[in-house]
């Protein structure tokens, strides 16, 4: 807001927007090229509904803005520190259960392998945590209230939690003392590990950034089979073929879940899907989905025999991984930047719950339906 | 606690916020009430709010946009008076079909040859909202139901973790670059504690801020609708004031001349909370499943009796042993 957007060919070089609520394609004022591919969307969808001639039960909703500026604020978060956040908290949550499934079944270089790489991420999602605020002694201040309303306070007791059990788990794994402290370190780590993994989709679901909060039923089963995808890649990375027949599986499932959890996602979001599917969002994640389903692929044919084709293959799985959690972020940062996705979804909603009152005012036992199903659709 | 009080708790009507934060005997919840009708756009809240509340300065650039070079709230803007430039035509319904001549957005000559142009002002500002999302999700208390019934945030306890940031509905709520923490409209909660009004509501010349308890806002706007649309101005609508609405009423509404996205302002707010339970309960699911997709991927998996040959002798005594 410093340094002003004004040179001597107008706004960005363009001329601004001298409406707050043009008609054209565009929302206009300064974010017009931002804001352009979903006003044109929208557009899009008002002349194909004029050409088939009927007026729909509720009229489209026609989008108009305060000169394209975004109605909520984006968060202020930088994407290496709470992307790289969600995918180091789920590689760490779900290796903690590798782990104790390894240690259970008597697959010693797994188990230490992931109690190791869950050390390692813990401590990286920390750090990123710490980055984010600033200062180290501001993640103690986090632990000052525990409030459930608050994910990011439940986040950050649970972290609290879980980093001290994954820690022990990985030390005394690694100098081989005190075993039992270890098997019971170990469990209380993989008890609490898909809690780490599944709860930072609700960290993003509950805020008003649209691609996330009308997510809010389908990102915490993205979200732990994400986690499962690193954490099974890390496995076949770090372990021996022979070790690896349960990576393996466990990639497959994750992938499988993976493609289910975006399709939902996608079907159910409506106009915000495209969030996902455009700019860096969408190259992150189509690459995300490549790189998963890849690298279960490859695991599942070379992975049993093959050291190296194991190795590949959890690497692609860590980078699939990587990519959907920087994807959903850049998903979330580009619905909040354009006022398209909170405005038109929103009188949509508005105009629906309008329409639903007017049946039940006619009466019926439709009408009843109707609003049920209208409080359904609110609730979404 | 059944699930209803927490439904109850997180959205929903409210009467008495300030009670439910834990006061008794606490004065009347207060808001603002900004009739827009009546602005004339000359940026007096912006400027005594600034003064008042001591907030630095954010930028004196110009946007090119309108005459509103303040773009917006935020952390160093608490009031935000917005300008809005329109020509009839685009607010008009569609001419019939025929009409291929005129181009979107251009004016078009009224039938004595005016062409008809309108601004809207409109001052905005953080509506401290029944059930406020910023409040529910800040990890640290920072952010307080006042006795008032308002919300304010705490800059000493305030964490810069800017959790609240993209949880108001509104976009109110925004970290100060220069040190991390959120800060916004705190309805001068020092002023009130003195009785004294808002130094918004003290500096606008027209009344079109307005402070006072919310109950009686609230009669006052319903009477100005009433007016302005006997008067023929039918586009007159109060925003904010419903508390059957997404964040059960504001504490500071508006009365508006359009839609509240030409002003800036989302048309349907819902506090983030309100999904808050379903939100666990799917984050529970997912847990589980990922415990169990796991398990699955062990259980049926041969290799670990192939394996050393010694995991069958004892698979849980040497796993855990070691």
């Amino acid at each position: 807001m410093t340094d002003s957007d004004v040179t001597k060919d107008g706004v960005r070089g363009e001329r601004a927007g001298r409406e707050a609520t043009p008609a054209g394609p565009g929302p206009g004022g300064t974010s017009a090229e931002r804001s352009g591919p979903a006003a044109g969307k929208t557009d899009r969808k008002r002349r194909r509904g004029k050409r088939r001639g009927e007026e729909p039960m509720v009229p489209r909703a026609e989008f108009g803005s305060y000169y394209g500026r975004p109605v909520i604020k984006a968060p202020g978060w930088k994407a290496t520190d709470i992307a790289g956040y969600f995918f180091a908290g789920g590689l760490a949550g779900a290796g903690s259960v590798l782990a104790a499934g390894a240690q259970l079944s008597g697959r010693p270089t797994t188990a230490k392998a992931m109690k190791l790489s869950s050390l390692a991420a813990v401590t990286a999602s920390t750090a990123a945590l710490i980055h984010d605020l600033g200062r180290p002694e501001r993640f103690a201040n986090m632990l000052r209230v525990f409030k459930p309303t608050s994910p990011m306070s439940v986040g950050s007791w649970l972290l609290a939690a879980y980093g001290p059990a994954a820690g022990a788990a990985a030390v005394l794994e690694t100098t081989g003392r005190l075993p039992r402290i270890n098997t019971a370190a170990t469990g209380t780590a993989a008890l609490l590990g898909p809690v780490v993994a599944a709860y930072t989709a609700v960290l993003a679901a509950d805020t008003a950034v649209p691609a996330w909060h009308e997510a809010h039923r389908e990102l915490p089963y993205l979200f732990v089979s994400s986690a499962t995808a690193a954490a099974s890649g890390m496995a076949l990375v770090t372990a021996p073929v022979r070790e690896n027949a349960p990576a393996r599986r466990a990639a497959l499932l994750a992938a499988a879940g993976e493609a289910a959890a975006v399709r939902l996602k996608r079907r159910r979001l409506g106009m915000i899907a495209e969030t996902y599917e455009r700019g860096k969002a969408g190259k992150l994640m189509r690459a995300a989905e490549l790189l998963t389903a890849g690298g279960a692929l490859g695991a599942a044919v070379l992975g049993r025999r093959y050291r190296s084709g194991a190795a590949v293959s959890g690497l692609a799985l860590l980078a699939g991984s990587a990519c959907t959690r920087f994807g959903v972020f850049h998903a979330g940062i580009a619905s909040a930047e354009d006022p398209a996705y909170t405005v038109v979804p929103q009188r949509e909603r508005r105009e629906r719950r309008a329409a639903e009152a007017a049946a039940r005012v006619a009466g019926g036992a439709d009408g009843d339906s109707g609003a049920r199903d209208g409080q359904d659709g609110q609730h979404g | 606690m059944t699930e209803i009080d927490l439904r109850d708790l997180l959205s929903g009507p409210e009467a008495d916020p300030a009670g439910r934060a834990g006061y008794t005997g606490h004065p009347e919840r207060v808001g603002f009430f900004t009739d827009t009708s009546v602005c004339i756009g000359c940026k007096a809240c912006e400027v005594a709010c600034k003064e008042w509340n001591a907030i630095p300065e954010d930028g004196l650039s110009l946007t090119g946009m309108s005459y509103d070079n303040t773009q917006g709230l935020g952390g160093s803007t608490w009031r935000h008076v917005a300008f809005i430039e329109q020509s009839a035509v685009t607010r008009a319904p569609a001419p019939p079909e025929p009409a291929g001549a005129v181009t979107p957005g251009a004016e078009v000559p009224h039938p004595d040859g005016r062409t008809e142009l309108r601004w809207l002002m409109s001052s905005d500002v953080c509506k401290h909202c029944t059930h406020a999302a910023c409040l529910d999700v800040c990890p640290t208390g920072s952010l307080f139901r006042t006795e008032f019934g308002t919300v304010v945030v705490q800059e000493d306890i305030c964490n810069g973790c800017g959790y609240c940031v993209p949880a108001c509905p509104y976009g109110v709520i925004e970290q100060r670059p220069s040190d991390g923490r959120a800060f916004k409209c705190t309805m001068c909660y020092d002023r009130l504690g003195e009785g004294m009004e808002p130094a918004c509501a003290k500096a606008c010349p027209t009344d079109s801020i307005q402070f006072g308890p919310l109950d009686e806002l609230r009669e006052r706007a319903a009477g100005r609708v009433e007016q302005l649309r006997e008067a023929g101005v039918t586009d007159a609508r109060l925003y904010g004031e419903d508390p059957e609405d997404g964040v059960g009423g504001d504490g500071a509404f508006f009365l508006l001349l359009d839609e509240p996205e030409v002003y800036g302002l989302p048309p349907d707010p819902v506090v983030t909370t309100r999904d808050l339970p379903r939100m666990w309960t799917h984050a529970g699911v997912a847990a589980l499943s990922l415990l169990g997709g796991i398990a699955t991927a062990f259980l049926s998996s041969p290799a670990a009796r192939r394996g050393a040959g010694t995991a069958r002798t004892g698979v849980f005594g040497r796993g855990l042993g070691r």
